[in-house]
């Protein structure tokens, strides 16, 4: 029997994420797509939009901003002892608190949890942390079922696929796309789509709802993540629009939660800041359909089991990084992916990690060390044009901050002589000093004169030729500005 | 006028001043006609971006010296190029400190704050938006991304060239979108960097514009390198050089 066979849930794609090629590579496949381009030109446009319009209705929105930033900025500063607070209000609240250093600790608890509950299968509420450390695939391992109930999720884990966006995972299918998946897969896994299922999305909806309903109805234990866990009452946060994580949330009689330790929040007063900012950011929503909050176990009501699962995973690594550690004020809203014109055009899942778009670029390096050629790639796939640091809620720097990542990966390479280095110090060389850099002058107008009449330059060999492959480089003139000034205006200033 | 007697120091920038000297000309050209005087301090170079933004602080540390050195004397410093002004005021003060090097912080304090793009020195600086310019031609702009969300040089292009004679203005779909240039991004990135700037080029056509004008020839190159190779017949021109044309030539 083939190991596929053996399997509860759907496969993933083969391979790792930290194993794939630089970004520049993923790219170029990924462009390939013209399908992919449509529907992400398509739904990043759409999302876009609301976003202006929804935040364009409050006249305070940069003090919103500023007030995120300010709290977050306070909490991960007294993170020692704000965590303190939490886990002891979550003790107080009847919860179980359990901390983990790294993945393999946070899925090794969860694991345990589950076994200890005799079940196996769980029902998961959308959580980028447990997606993070890889948790379906270590329950899996164990014999686990790990059920997706978010409508995009269940399309991406039936899909055998990856998510390729932090709030739309599927947003790289378009709904026929969806239907086929459907059809095939559903069977295979509970309850089937009916046979004459079309693409319409209410259709599609519907199938979902009923594949998924057998699942919740039977399940003991459910996996969450938290958007807020606030220290000083010990609730929990989750933010959704489908219902699917309130069925999760109060249905079955045992609650696991992984939550970041960075998702921290002082009281229950700050909270209000970012279900302001938060909606507007990532649906474009005033507010998001389904807020719930709990605090531990209420008896006789919702899970009589609840535990946390407090996760660094690198966080505290990033925390210690003065030039990194605003990426930890990420709230995941995914504006910076939605306005970002690389994300647009390449999609998710040519950043290797589920954290893709900008604020991937700029975290999972620093979650992930910068040894693999996919993560030495992820803070040059940028333009820099500062779009996302204009649309995120708590105001990350994050062009700043890919600069700063780049002068370290830069600095990792600095006794590596390769093209880049050598490129980099003749032009250093040029620059440094005016009389260098006329030298240099005197030597490209030649080219100007070489080659007099043509006012372009077409492709071009190595090195060369990313440039010119598809863009035409003017031919330099045969006078500098600053030979011409001279010879017009004499040496003086 | 406001200008007469002003003595501006211009930054021409690295690329202008090797690859396309007709706009910083253009500068020289209309800061005079407003009446201003403009000296060209030779110790100048670059902004050194390209090796901040490419990771090599260590590189671009020299270039911050020979600003400071080429400018230190002067009130008013007036470069064509929202992206490398935007570099100079917004980077110059972390190269500084990445120096370690309290003295140079302080001249950068000094020197970034009378650092000026060329539409903020005609705008706010000299009070003026009809620089007398005439240009009568179909135009779209393209803001570029430094311009805007660096530099902060807000609707003052716009402002300068809604006063242009005889110009026809025609407003750039998706205008605030990136054209994929990005520096070395262009090069480390050929085919996402292509693929935006085919989208600008597709923007820039569909408005039947005569001339693409920017504030920027590192993005004009790009967007203009494509136009270029797809026949497209649509010529790029910073927009100093728009201006400094009059009806009596430039
Ligand atoms: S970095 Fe900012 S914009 Fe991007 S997902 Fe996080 S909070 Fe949202």
């Amino acid at each position: 029997m083939s190991s596929e066979a053996v399997r509860r849930t759907p496969a993933p794609p083969t391979g790792t994420y930290i194993g794939m090629p630089k970004f520049a590579k993923n790219a170029k496949v990924q462009l390939a797509d013209q399908q992919l381009r449509k529907n992400l030109r398509k739904a990043t446009g759409t999302i876009r939009a609301k976003r202006v319009d929804r935040v364009a209705e409050v006249p305070e929105w940069e003090e919103l901003r500023l007030a995120g930033e300010a709290i977050k900025n306070r909490t991960l500063r007294h993170l020692d002892t704000y965590l303190v607070q939490l886990e002891e209000s979550l003790v107080r609240n009847g919860a179980k608190v359990h901390w983990a250093r790294d993945a393999a600790e946070a899925n090794a608890i969860v694991v345990e949890l589950v076994k200890a509950k005799g079940v196996d299968e769980v029902v998961k509420v959308k959580s980028m942390a447990t997606q993070e450390i890889d948790l379906n695939e270590a329950l899996e391992e164990a014999g686990i079922a790990a059920w997706e109930t978010d409508l995009a999720e269940l399309i991406v884990q039936l899909g055998h696929d990856r998510p390729s966006h932090i709030l739309v995972p599927a947003i790289h299918r378009n709904r026929s796309e969806v239907r086929e998946i459907f059809l095939r897969e559903m069977k295979l896994y509970g309850t089937p789509a009916p046979t004459d299922l079309t693409d319409e999305p209410v259709v599609l909806a519907a199938a979902a709802r009923t594949h998924l309903r057998e699942k919740f109805l039977r399940a003991k234990v459910a996996i969450s993540g938290a958007n807020f866990a606030i220290a000083e009452t010990g609730t929990l946060v989750v933010v959704e629009s489908e219902g699917n994580g309130r069925m999760c949330l109060t249905l079955p009689d045992t609650l696991i939660s992984v939550v970041g330790i960075e998702k921290t929040l002082p009281t229950v007063a700050d909270l209000e800041v970012f279900m302001r900012l938060l909606p507007r950011s990532s649906t474009g929503e005033r507010m998001n359909p389904y807020t719930s909050m709990w605090n531990g176990v209420t008896p006789g009501d919702g899970p009589q089991e609840v535990h946390v699962v407090l996760i660094d995973n690198g966080r505290t690594k990033v925390l210690a990084d003065p030039d990194g550690r605003a990426a930890l004020r990420c709230i995941r809203c995914s504006a910076c992916l939605n306005i970002c014109p690389v994300y647009e055009r390449v999609g998710g899942h040519a950043y290797g990690s589920v954290y893709p778009g900008p604020i991937g670029a700029v975290l999972t390096p620093q979650l992930r060390g910068t040894t693999s050629d996919i993560d030495k790639s992820l803070p040059f796939a940028s333009t820099l044009c500062g779009a996302c640091f204009e649309v995120c809620p708590v105001r990350i720097p994050i062009p700043d901050m890919l600069v700063h990542m780049r002068h370290k990966v830069a600095d990792e390479k600095r006794h590596h002589v390769g093209v880049e280095q050598t490129a980099i110090a003749v032009a250093g060389w040029a620059l440094s000093s005016s009389k260098h850099f006329e030298l240099v002058q005197r030597v490209a107008m030649l080219a100007g004169r070489v080659l007099p009449g043509r006012t372009h330059l077409g492709p071009l060999p190595w090195p060369a030729a990313p440039w010119t492959n598809a863009r035409d480089l003017p031919m330099p003139p045969t006078e500098s500005f600053r030979a011409w000034w001279k010879r017009t205006r004499g040496e003086s200033a | 006028m406001h200008a007469e007697g002003l003595t501006v120091a211009l930054f021409a920038t690295c690329i202008n001043d090797v690859m396309f000297p007709g706009t910083p000309k253009a500068v020289v050209t209309v800061l005079e006609r407003l009446g201003c005087t403009v000296e060209f301090p030779l110790e100048q170079t670059c902004c050194g971006q390209m090796f901040t933004n490419t990771g090599y602080f260590d590189a671009a540390v020299p270039d911050v010296r020979n600003y400071v050195k080429a400018f230190a004397g002067y009130d008013y410093i007036v470069g064509p190029s929202g992206s490398c002004v935007g570099a100079v005021r917004h980077q110059h003060p972390m190269l500084a400190a990445h120096a370690k090097d309290e003295g140079l912080a302080a001249e950068v304090d000094k020197v970034v704050a009378r650092t000026y793009d060329f539409t903020e020195m005609l705008v706010d600086v000299l009070g003026v938006t009809d620089v007398g310019a005439y240009f009568p031609h179909r135009v779209t702009y393209h803001p570029t991304c430094h311009s805007v969300r660096v530099a902060k040089v807000g609707d003052k292009p716009y402002q300068l060239l809604s006063k242009v004679k005889g110009i026809d203005l025609v407003p750039l779909p998706d205008a605030d979108q990136c054209c994929g240039f990005g520096g070395t991004f262009s090069v480390k990135n050929p085919d996402v960097s292509v693929a935006m700037g085919g989208d600008k080029a597709r923007h820039v056509a569909s408005t039947g514009a005569e001339y693409l004008v920017t504030g920027d020839n590192a993005c004009l190159m790009h967007i203009g390198g494509l136009l270029h190779r797809q026949n497209a017949g649509i010529k790029t021109l910073h927009l100093a050089e728009l201006l400094a044309h009059t009806e009596s030539g430039i």
